[in-house]
């Protein structure tokens, strides 16, 4: 689509290229646009596996897909602020005879770490995995959850 | 242990839809492996968050179509501090070229990953036929 207006446009003179730059910025700002919207927080730290963070006044829910991967090859640590989710992803070997078609699946190693926005309780964290989802429950500590100030 | 790679971060596929929907939401093409056997062809897909009631798996003609559903209360509870993935529904079709023996098709979800075999229909031995000049 750029490159037509670029090279390929058939009225294209001296004399316009000040419309011509115009419309190019106009282009780039609609493309900004349309994947700016998914790039918000989206790309992520482009370590694996992706995760999301919601809170509540309670706890802080950390949770990532990881389907295939057993709750026995999971390795989650909490140190001050940060979960750390490790582990490892195993593919089953299948018959000998096999041929395959499409390999998308990966297997392999992965570490990551994260940091959450506030002080969590270290003790009180749960962690649960369904479905190849993995929902890490992490108490906030009690200084950080919201306190009710009575007006006097 | 050292000698298993490192997995990298690959955002999940978006589907550009080829027919409008009619449910909002985003559409993910599951990631798949696909192998086959003598008896039958194989397939593993990636299907996390989906539940096996929210997943339906159709074969009609040559045309398989895998359709799973992450519903939306799946999802942790409170309120969105970081975002780095979404999810939806997860769509992929294929064609097939063998014929499957319908009846015996086996479908079985596990932590997020959908099993499926596809019998083969058995050859019948080839016959030859003796030409006989006449």
């Amino acid at each position: 689509m750029i490159y037509r207006t670029l090279f390929g446009a058939p009225s294209r003179r001296f004399g316009s290229s000040f419309a011509d730059l115009e419309g190019m910025r106009r282009q780039m700002e609609r493309l900004f646009e349309t994947y700016g919207d998914r790039a918000h927080g989206h790309t992520g730290a482009g370590v694996f596996p992706a995760v999301n963070i919601t809170e509540d006044a309670d706890a802080y829910y950390v949770s990532a897909e990881l389907p295939g991967v057993n709750s026995a090859d999971l390795d989650l640590n909490v140190a001050a602020n940060q979960l750390t989710l490790a582990g490892e992803r195993k593919i089953s070997e299948e018959a000998a005879d096999a041929r395959y078609h499409r390999r998308e699946r990966e297997a392999g190693r992965f570490s990551r770490a994260v940091a959450l926005p506030g002080d969590i309780d270290p003790d009180n964290v749960k962690a649960m995995m369904v479905d190849g989802v993995l929902t890490v429950t992490i108490a906030k500590a009690e200084k950080t959850k919201p306190r009710k100030i009575a007006v006097q | 242990m050292s000698d298993t790679k490192e997995l990298k971060a690959i955002e999940k596929q978006a589907l550009a839809s080829p027919t409008e929907q009619i449910k909002p939401g985003p559409v993910f093409t599951p990631n798949v492996d696909i192998f086959e056997t003598e008896k039958a062809i194989t397939l593993l897909v990636d299907m996390p968050g989906v539940k096996a009631d929210a997943l339906n798996v159709d074969l009609r003609d040559d045309t398989l179509t895998l359709t799973g559903d992450v519903l939306p209360n799946v999802g942790t509870p409170g309120e969105k501090v970081y975002v780095e993935y979404e999810t939806g529904r997860f769509y992929r079709q294929f064609s097939l070229s063998e014929v499957i023996v319908q009846e015996k098709i086996d479908a079985k979800l596990s932590d997020g990953v959908l099993r499926l075999t596809l019998p083969k229909v058995e050859k019948v031995t080839p016959r030859r036929i003796a030409v006989q000049a006449g």
